[in-house]
């Protein structure tokens, strides 16, 4: 008895502590990643091009939802706030004095960090529907303060200046769409890693215990409130890092667009749908219902203005009826287990 | 013999119910101390203040000489002190395993080196079969030993353990009495909640009996099985009649 203990405890041991993905899962994930990069060059046309670069960034800015929601367990509505910081970031430097976008980005993620910090302190030790009214309602006015903010160019907006004169240091490129296509690419790419790596650390082990179960975090030293607003901060600063991208993609402001609660929306959407709390959820989310709205818009004109809406209405019913975990639980989970099995 | 716990005049009140009154006890380093009393005495929630997880109303503890009375509850579980609890609260969508590296990563940050105190852990509480299913998907009985897993990989000083017995298979009990016992001779303190006066009778040093929030005996077993009050608060009925 007790030497097969023993024995089961040594082969424990030896075990992988992250199970290696089945050889298909793998296969699929290279096929993917070339899929990625040739895609400029198998669709050469602009729209394609540009709802591709769509979906690489919603991937981001809905994993940067994920990390709150499924990784710590807490339901934003204000999202949008950082999208916004991030675009505004960038550019009120910019346009201002001439400051490249790169620094702007940087700035953008100081003061997401910081916003995260004074948003989340205060309202996540708020349970659940809570913290949730009260991001929707800080997101909004957020929103009221840049429309009426004169130097940020109010409810007009602002334009970022054109200056042809070095792309990667102005972040513009006239003309093509496939460098805005790579850096669409490699931010999703960083932005995924980061996740990967939070997943598997310490901190990532902390908040999945605290979403599950915040008592028994507690009395196992974790520290609940401060995990929350630590998630909170990373989540924002991805998702400024996305707005930076977006305001020198479209090269426009508007902040009735940049801190709409419809992005807000839009990313628990994609995440919920992909699977809230995988880390692949959000990217199959926005794989699926960006190119759905971007197609109907086209194919449907004026007309159709909310038919995607629709459409999304009707596939959230559906997974929650069927699969309230996501797409990606179908399989993520088998794998997990498979791969833990192999003994 | 040196003093872990030292808890002086608890008091909780909800509303017009008084949890615990004026509770006093202590418990000396490697001791077994055993809580019993019917349903509704104010154990769980006694665990509860001393672990800060519900604000005292009055009275004070002492964890080795320094106050922890109102210390936030994980810096009180990183001073040393872990606990179960009566509702169990396993990490559902993690694994066995990864239930029990969130407990081994408050004394490291290496993935690695809690993994590795983790499945000791588990191989300890006798789990380490199910160490790759998900928490969801144990027995009650398993969720027990996950979760006394779960607190040990800490490497606690002092363990408070609600019901480890309750509501589970009779064939299992022996088992989890020899763990607690195990545990005692690694040097681990234990204050343990329990039904099952049987039990109680036989692993505990001292044994405190609550009867509707109050203290109504605390010492030796033998003591407190013949204290006329603990014979009166589980036997009343019957005494009253003879």
């Amino acid at each position: 008895m007790a030497s097969d203990h023993a024995r089961m405890l040594e082969l424990a041991r030896f075990e992988r502590l992250w199970p290696r993905p089945p050889l298909w899962v793998m296969g699929l994930g290279a096929a993917m990643a070339a899929f990625l990069l040739a895609y400029p060059f198998i669709f050469p046309s602009q729209f394609p091009q540009h709802v591709m670069i769509l979906v690489l960034l919603y991937a981001v800015m809905a994993q940067s939802w994920n990390v709150v929601a499924g990784l710590s367990g807490q339901i934003s509505l204000g999202h949008a706030i950082f999208f916004g910081i991030g675009a505004y970031a960038a550019t009120v430097p910019f346009a201002k004095y001439g400051i490249t976008p790169w620094i702007g980005l940087l700035i953008g993620m100081v003061l997401s960090a910081l916003a995260a910090v004074a948003i989340g302190v205060p309202t996540l030790r708020l349970r659940g529907h809570y913290f949730a009214i009260a991001t929707l309602l800080i997101g909004t006015s957020v929103q009221i303060v840049f429309q009426r903010w004169d130097w940020v160019g109010a409810a007009s907006g602002l334009y970022v200046p054109i200056n042809r004169t070095s792309p990667w240091l102005y972040l513009q490129f006239h003309g093509s769409k496939v460098p805005y296509y790579y850096m669409a690419l490699a931010i999703a790419a960083a932005g995924y890693l980061l996740v990967w790596k939070l997943r598997r650390s310490r901190l990532g082990f902390r908040l999945q215990a605290l979403r599950d179960e915040p008592d028994a975090a507690a009395s196992l030293g974790i520290g609940v409130a401060r995990h929350k607003v630590l998630a909170f901060v990373i989540s924002g600063m991805m998702m400024s890092v996305a707005g930076s991208f977006y305001g020198q993609y479209v090269l426009v402001l508007d902040p009735e667009r940049l801190f709409s609660t419809d992005i807000s929306i839009m990313v628990l959407l994609m995440t919920v749908l992909g699977g809230s709390g995988t880390l692949w959820g959000p990217a199959v989310g926005a794989a699926i219902l960006i190119p759905m709205s971007e197609y109907s818009r086209i194919w449907f004109g004026g007309t159709g203005r909310t038919i995607d809406l629709i459409v999304y209405g009707i596939l959230i019913t559906l997974v929650c009826m069927w699969r309230p975990h996501g797409i990606m639980s179908l399989f993520e989970e088998r794998t997990r287990r498979r791969g833990g099995k192999r003994t | 013999m040196t003093l872990l716990l030292d808890v002086k005049g608890l008091t909780k009140r909800f509303g017009g119910l008084t949890a615990n009154a004026d509770i006093t006890f202590d418990v000396n380093a490697g001791e077994i101390v055993g809580i019993i009393g019917p349903n509704g005495a104010g154990k769980s929630t006694l665990f509860d203040l001393i672990t800060n997880f519900q604000p005292v109303d009055a009275g004070r503890v002492f964890l080795d000489g320094h106050e922890i009375t109102g210390k936030r509850p994980d810096h009180i579980a990183a001073l040393g002190v872990a606990r179960t609890f009566q509702k169990l609260k396993p990490f559902p969508d993690l694994t066995v395993t990864e239930n029990v590296i969130v407990g081994a990563l408050a004394r490291t940050a290496d993935m690695k080196v809690a993994r590795d105190q983790a499945l000791e852990a588990l191989a300890f509480v006798d789990l380490l079969e199910k160490r790759n299913h998900f928490a969801r998907e144990l027995s009650t009985g398993q969720r027990k030993r996950l979760e006394l897993a779960r607190g040990l990989a800490m490497k606690p000083r002092l363990i408070l353990m609600d019901e480890v017995t309750g509501g589970v298979d009779q064939r299992t009990i022996p088992g989890l009495v020899d763990l607690v016992l195990e545990l005692k001779r690694r040097g681990v303190t234990i204050v343990t909640i329990e039904h099952n006066m049987q039990v109680m009778m036989r692993i505990s040093d001292r044994i405190l009996a609550l009867y509707a929030g109050r203290r109504i005996a605390f010492g030796r077993p033998e003591e407190v099985r013949q204290d006329p009050a603990v014979v009166d608060a589980y036997l009343g009925a019957t005494a009253d009649a003879a």
